[in-house]
Parts: C-alpha cells; sequence; structure tokens
C-alpha cells in the first residue's frame, strides 16, 4: 500500500489495565478499528479507520476506552489549519471531491444564540404551565385573509386542508436509504404517538409504513423517486423539495451500493444502481412551473393535502419565498446552511446558503409587507437545537420547526459526520443489516417522544414567562426577542432591537 | 360520457372526469386545460383539441387517446397506462415515467423521457415517430425510448437546413435503459457515459411490440420499420458517479 500523507484524524486510548479482551469493540466497530493480536494477546487499534462515533467507549463495559482528537500537530500555521492541508493531502491523493455528512461543523456565527427571550415582571403577569393550559398547538396551511359569511349570515368556516401539529415542531425529511428502516420506523411511530409530522425525504415510502400515513409528509423531490399515484395519496401533505440547506443548487446521488432489495423496492428503481436526483427539477425555471407542480399534486390527490415548497436559504430568499407563496403552495419549507445531509460535497455544505435566522426574519418581514403572509405558513430548519432555538423562532415568524439532526442524536447519533460510508455503527445512516438492527425501535421510538415532549414542556415554560399561553400569540411577535453581540444591521435584518432597548 | 371542455377551467374539466363514473370519457374542445387525468387510473380518455400541460402527470393506468397536439409534460412521473397523441408534444414529457407508454406520431420538444426509470415489470416506453428536442433520454435511468424520425416534411429547419433525429445532447447523464435512433445518427454528438452501436436484429426483434402498436395506431408500414438501421445507445455505467468522491 502507497504511504497516506493523511494521518489519523483520532486517537485510541486504551486502558490496557481495565481492559478485559472481551472483544465488544471489535463486535461493535464496522470501521474494523479494534482487533486482537495474536502474539501480544492485547486489544490494538487501527486509527486510520476511527471515526470518532462512540460506539467502543459507550459499549465497553470496564471503560476502558476513550477516543480523542490525535495531538499530533503538522507545524500550527493560522492560515493552513490541519483541516485544510489534510483536505488538499486527500484530493491529491485521489482527484476526488471532499464528500461531508451532516451539518457544517465551522464556526459560523449563530444567531439563535445572539437572541435573547423576554419574560414578564411586575406590570405582566408570567402563567404557570403546570398549572394553567397553555396552547401549543398549531395548524399548517393557507389562513382566510378575512371573515366572510354565508349567505344565511353564519360565518364560513371552510378552510383549505392543513396539518395539525400538537406542538410546532416536525422532523425533516430523511430518505429511507439515507437513514435505516429502524430509523424511519422510530420517527413515524413517535410522530404518530405525538401528533406531530415525519417526512420520508425522497426516497419513497416503505410499505410497511403506509399505515403511518396520517402522520407522514412525502416528499416529491427532482428524482421522483418512489412518486406514484398512491403514495401521493398515502401521508397527510405532499413536499415538493426543490433544495436543501446543506447543499443549496446541488442535486443528491445516493451511491448504487446503498440501493439494497428494499431500498430499491421503495425508490422503485433496480437494486445497485445509482439514484440520481439532479440538481433542478428540469420542468421547473420559474415560479410559474413551479406552479404546475404544485397544481399537478393537488389535481393528483383531489385538494385534499396541503403542499409544501421546500427550499434552501439562500440569498435572494425573500423573493423567492414571495414568488413560492404566489405558487399556490399553502406551507414554505426553508432550510439554513447549517442544515444536515446524509452526504454533500464539503464546499457546498460549508459555504453556499445563509443562516436560517437571518432567511426567516427576512422572508416573514417581506411576506408580511406584501400582504400575503397568511397565504402561506413558515416551516424552518437547518439547526435547531433546543427548545429555545424554537422559541426564537416562532417569534422571528416560523409557524413550526422541521428537526432532523436534533432527531437523530436522540435516536443515538454522535455526529461523527461518516453518514456516507453507509458503516453507521448506530443504526441510523446504513442499510446493513447487522447494523440497522442496533436500533431498537422501542427505544428509539421512546426516545424521540421524550425529547419532543422534553422540549414542548420546556416551550410552554417560556412561554408562560412571557405571559403569553398559545403559540400563535407568539408568531412573528419579536418585541419578545431582544439582541446581543449583533451590529445594526444584522438587528435590521433580523428585526429586534437591542438588549437594553 | 362526454365533456365539452371549451371554456372550462382545469379545475372544473378534471373535477367531472373525476366524478364521471363512466369507463369511456370523451372529452370535446380541450383549450389547454391542464393536468388532465393527473393521478388517474382505469380509465379510457379520448380528447379533441389541445390538452395543456401535464397531462396525464402521475397516470395510474389509464388510456388517453389526443386527436392533435399536447403541450408539455406529458405523463410526468407516469406510472402505468398508456397516451396515445396524433400530433406533435411539448418539452419534457414522460420526465421519471417509471411505466406504461407513450405514443407520440409527430415530433418531442426538449428534454423527452427526461430521468425515465424501469422497476421490475414496469419498463416504461416513448415512441416518437417524428424528430425530438435537446437533452432526449438526460439522465434517462431505465425504459426505452424510440425515436423514427419518420416526418420528412418536418426534416430541415426554417432555412431549409437538415435537421438531426434528435437535437443536443442527447443522453446526457444517461446511466440506465436504453435509445433507439433510427436512421443515419452520424452526426449526432453523443456524450462520453454511453456506447452507441448500431442494433443488431435481435436488439430490433426486441422493440417490435412497440413498432407493431406505432404501425397499428399511425398506419405505418411495419416491415419498413423492421428492417431500418438503428442505432443502439446504453450506458457504460449504472454508477457513473462512483470515482467522483473523497471522504471527508
Amino acid at each position: 500500500m502507497p504511504i497516506s500523507l493523511v494521518t489519523p484524524e483520532f486517537e485510541v486510548l486504551r486502558d490496557q489495565t481495565r481492559c478485559i479482551k472481551c472483544r465488544v469493540c471489535e463486535r461493535q466497530c464496522a470501521n474494523k478499528v479494534h482487533h486482537l493480536d495474536p502474539d501480544l494477546g492485547v486489544m490494538v487499534s487501527d486509527e486510520a479507520s476511527c471515526v470518532d462515533c462512540q460506539r467502543c467507549v459507550t459499549l465497553c463495559p470496564t471503560h476502558a476506552l476513550k477516543i480523542r482528537v490525535n495531538e499530533n500537530q503538522f507545524r500550527p500555521n493560522a492560515n493552513w489549519s490541519q483541516q485544510t492541508i489534510k483536505e488538499i493531502y486527500k484530493q491529491a491523493e485521489t482527484g476526488g471531491m471532499l464528500l461531508s455528512s451532516m451539518g457544517n461543523p465551522n464556526p459560523l456565527p449563530n444567531y439563535w444564540d445572539h437572541l435573547l427571550i423576554n419574560a414578564s415582571q411586575v406590570t405582566n403577569p408570567s402563567i404557570d404551565p403546570l398549572r394553567e393550559p397553555m396552547e401549543t398547538k398549531v395548524f399548517l396551511g393557507k389562513k382566510p385573509r378575512s371573515i366572510k359569511r354565508l349567505p344565511d349570515g353564519s360565518i364560513d368556516t371552510s378552510l383549505t386542508p392543513q396539518l395539525e401539529l400538537s406542538m410546532p415542531l416536525m422532523f425533516s425529511a430523511m430518505s429511507y436509504g439515507a437513514i435505516s428502516y429502524n430509523a424511519h420506523e422510530s420517527l413515524a411511530r413517535a410522530a404518530t404517538e405525538l401528533g406531530i409530522y415525519y417526512n420520508t425525504g425522497e426516497g419513497g415510502l416503505h410499505e410497511d409504513f403506509y399505515k403511518y400515513g396520517p402522520n407522514t409528509i412525502v416528499q416529491v423531490a427532482s428524482g421522483r423517486f418512489g412518486v406514484h399515484e398512491a403514495y401521493l395519496n398515502a401521508g397527510a401533505a405532499i413536499e415538493i423539495k426543490m433544495g436543501q440547506g446543506a447543499k443549496p443548487g446541488i442535486g443528491g446521488h445516493l451511491p448504487g451500493a446503498k440501493i439494497t432489495e428494499a431500498v430499491s423496492r421503495t425508490r422503485m428503481i433496480p437494486k445497485g444502481t445509482d439514484a440520481i436526483s439532479p440538481a433542478p427539477h428540469h420542468d421547473i425555471y420559474s415560479i410559474e412551473d413551479l406552479r404546475q407542480l404544485v397544481y399537478s399534486l393537488k389535481e393528483a390527490t383531489n385538494y385534499t393535502k396541503p403542499v409544501i415548497v421546500k427550499v434552501a436559504a439562500v440569498h435572494n430568499i425573500a423573493a423567492i419565498a414571495s414568488g413560492i407563496a404566489r405558487s399556490g403552495a399553502d406551507i414554505i419549507a426553508i432550510d439554513g446552511i447549517r442544515g444536515g445531509t446524509g452526504a454533500a460535497p464539503t464546499r457546498i455544505r460549508d459555504n453556499v446558503g445563509i443562516p436560517i435566522e437571518l432567511a426567516l426574519a427576512s422572508v416573514d418581514q417581506r411576506l408580511r409587507d406584501e400582504g400575503v403572509r397568511n397565504d402561506v405558513s413558515l416551516v424552518v430548519g437547518g439547526s435547531i437545537r433546543s427548545a429555545a432555538d424554537v422559541v426564537k423562532a416562532v417569534a422571528l415568524g416560523a409557524d413550526a420547526c422541521y428537526i432532523g439532526t436534533a432527531a437523530l442524536v436522540a435516536l443515538g447519533c454522535h455526529l461523527c459526520r461518516s453518514c456516507q460510508t453507509g458503516k453507521c455503527n448506530w443504526g441510523i445512516a446504513t442499510q446493513q443489516p447487522e447494523l440497522v438492527k442496533r436500533l431498537n425501535t422501542d427505544i428509539g421510538t421512546q426516545h424521540l417522544v421524550n425529547l419532543m415532549t422534553a422540549w414542548q414542556h420546556e416551550i410552554k415554560e417560556m412561554m408562560g414567562g412571557m405571559g403569553i399561553n398559545s403559540i400563535e400569540a407568539l408568531r412573528g411577535n419579536r418585541l419578545m426577542l431582544r439582541g446581543v453581540g449583533l451590529s445594526e444591521k444584522e438587528l435590521e435584518i433580523l428585526g429586534v432591537s437591542y438588549a437594553g432597548e | 360520457m362526454v365533456i365539452n371542455a371549451g371554456s372550462l377551467t382545469f379545475q372544473q374539466l378534471n373535477d367531472a372526469i373525476r366524478k364521471s363514473q363512466d369507463q369511456d370519457i370523451y372529452i370535446k374542445n380541450a383549450l389547454g386545460q391542464r393536468f388532465i387525468a393527473a393521478g388517474l387510473g382505469g380509465r379510457n380518455l379520448t380528447i379533441d383539441g389541445v390538452p395543456g400541460n401535464a397531462l396525464g402527470a402521475y397516470l395510474n393506468g389509464c388510456n388517453i387517446t389526443v386527436n392533435g397536439n399536447a403541450q408539455d409534460a406529458v405523463g410526468d412521473t407516469m406510472n402505468d397506462g398508456e397516451i396515445v397523441v396524433h400530433g406533435n408534444i411539448g418539452d419534457a414529457a414522460g420526465y421519471a415515467m417509471r411505466g406504461g407508454a407513450m405514443y407520440i406520431e409527430g415530433n418531442a420538444g426538449y428534454r423527452a423521457g427526461i430521468h425515465m426509470k424501469a422497476y421490475r415489470e414496469k419498463q416504461p416506453v416513448i415512441v416518437i415517430g417524428g424528430r425530438a428536442g435537446s437533452f432526449i433520454g438526460e439522465y434517462q435511468a431505465g425504459g426505452t425510448i424510440i425515436v423514427l424520425g419518420m416526418n420528412p416534411k418536418l426534416a430541415s429547419d426554417a432555412h431549409g437546413a437538415q435537421q438531426e433525429i434528435v437535437h443536443n445532447f442527447a443522453c446526457t447523464g444517461m446511466h440506465g435503459g436504453r435509445m433507439f435512433l433510427r436512421g443515419d445518427t452520424s452526426m449526432v454528438r453523443f456524450p462520453d457515459q454511453v456506447t452507441t452501436k448500431t442494433a443488431s436484429e435481435q436488439d430490433v426483434e426486441s422493440i417490435r411490440p412497440y413498432l407493431e402498436r406505432f404501425c397499428f395506431l399511425f398506419g405505418h408500414d411495419l416491415d419498413t420499420l423492421l428492417s431500418s438501421q438503428y442505432t443502439l445507445i446504453t450506458p457504460n455505467s449504472e454508477n457513473p458517479y462512483k470515482e467522483l468522491y473523497v471522504a471527508n
């Protein structure tokens, strides 16, 4: 084997006095880092293959293992970081485009962390959510602009189709293929139990999961994988995927190696062939064309499903959203630059798009200015990490949030960012049966239900603190936010005052 | 059942089609109404006039005959059934089509059969009697596209220059399925990721049912078609982008 210039990223620290050579680490590691050296009689490691997924550390019965970042250093250089140098080595050795997974790990400004939430003191009583009813239910879809009366004088209560959510949260699109059967089942069951929705992504819908249809959003992307009449009618809503925060402007590509028999069945393509999603929808070059796809889906489902259009947050997002609001779409989903992915070219993931906070604020403002805000609901995603992020997003104008990474972390993901290898030791981003079965769907479902329920409690506590007992009263209520450490321009775009103002 | 499309909006027309209990529906005076038969199955539709964009989108087993031209996005994501057009069609016909058949008497616009797929027993086919515009079979992932170039009257452009059977960038990104182009294709430039060869007798025999159906529908001579020379285009790899990336 030729010598590689790429040195191991992590070190495996094994306390040999604790190691009982049970070889759990060896059996658990799909990357084949650990093995028993027959001559030395001790467990040894090939650190070059380690991705720091923490599987071995978590399962080691004697806590003999630690993984840490390799302390070995190239000569420090503020301009040429270790990471940059290694990336150049990788590309020089292979000629390949760098491919990464999960969300942007770089220290981009995170505006959630620069926004602070208000609370009532003296003049406006706060509410105790443990004692008083708090409403976190939201409805997504078009809202009437004004009250209309029927000829007999009664109020016209007819509405276009709506999604009813018990809390302003949904699991974002992750395809079967990118994630495992067990991960999908956990998301589907949890969404059903919680009264929210999960999203098929563009991988089609496994036949076993049609029963979760009332809590499923089915996606139609440029590859149209697994899209047929029964699929469209199986879900509660249809999402047209125009873009994704982790890779705006480019398509998707699930390598043939991940198209197993079962994945091929839901995508409806032959086993082993690449599933290529073209960068654009080749029949959509304008808002008018988008309108055509929106209405073809509404016609195919007899106007019984709201249609979501999902776009990545990019520079002109306010104008784009304004167009989408006029396309007949019921819901606009916007995904920010920190959004996760099963695989995206590193340079795209880390450099293309804008933060969701700024996109959300500018879109909400634009739609209000143009008087079309009630024509669509807004759902935002792209690194919603906690209940506080949700509250801030709603106050900035979101109707609901999509969470992807947080849901996977609840299932055991340790953000090792190696989804593209298909060797996820936690049984999430893999199609290998022996790895998939490591994810227990009963426990997975419970973890997701626990996480969302905990967030719901926290949302209620924060709402109560502000003296707000209905999440709808918080939406777009930017007076409930103040900025810290932000420039005037940033405050202007976010539409919030500085703390102390 | 006869529906006079005339001044009906597309929603009114499609609602009437959905509500009809009849197996056979005859639509008169189509005037560009979109989404006719979207997602529909189990009916026979005959359409006089010009149906609008996205005719038979997500079609799930209808037979549609158009006595006239059709516009863009015919058979978008079609799953099953048959669409016959006695005329020309617009752009992006059969986008991501997974099953069923489409027979076009005349020409097709840009991007016919883009991202056409195949899955088990579902083997879609598009037969275009005339010529096709640019990007035919772009990202083709399965199924069969046949272009016959049988419309000599349209074989030259407005300036009298000879037109190729397919325009630029045919088969770009193709990674599955087959394309048959009748006649001389020496002037057509194909991308690197496909292999072209003169179709063998067995190759032509494999598309005989489609040619038979085409001749039956439009009154052409089968022997002429069977004895013609065809270029068969197939992709070099089902995994064209395997070597494109390095894990980071």
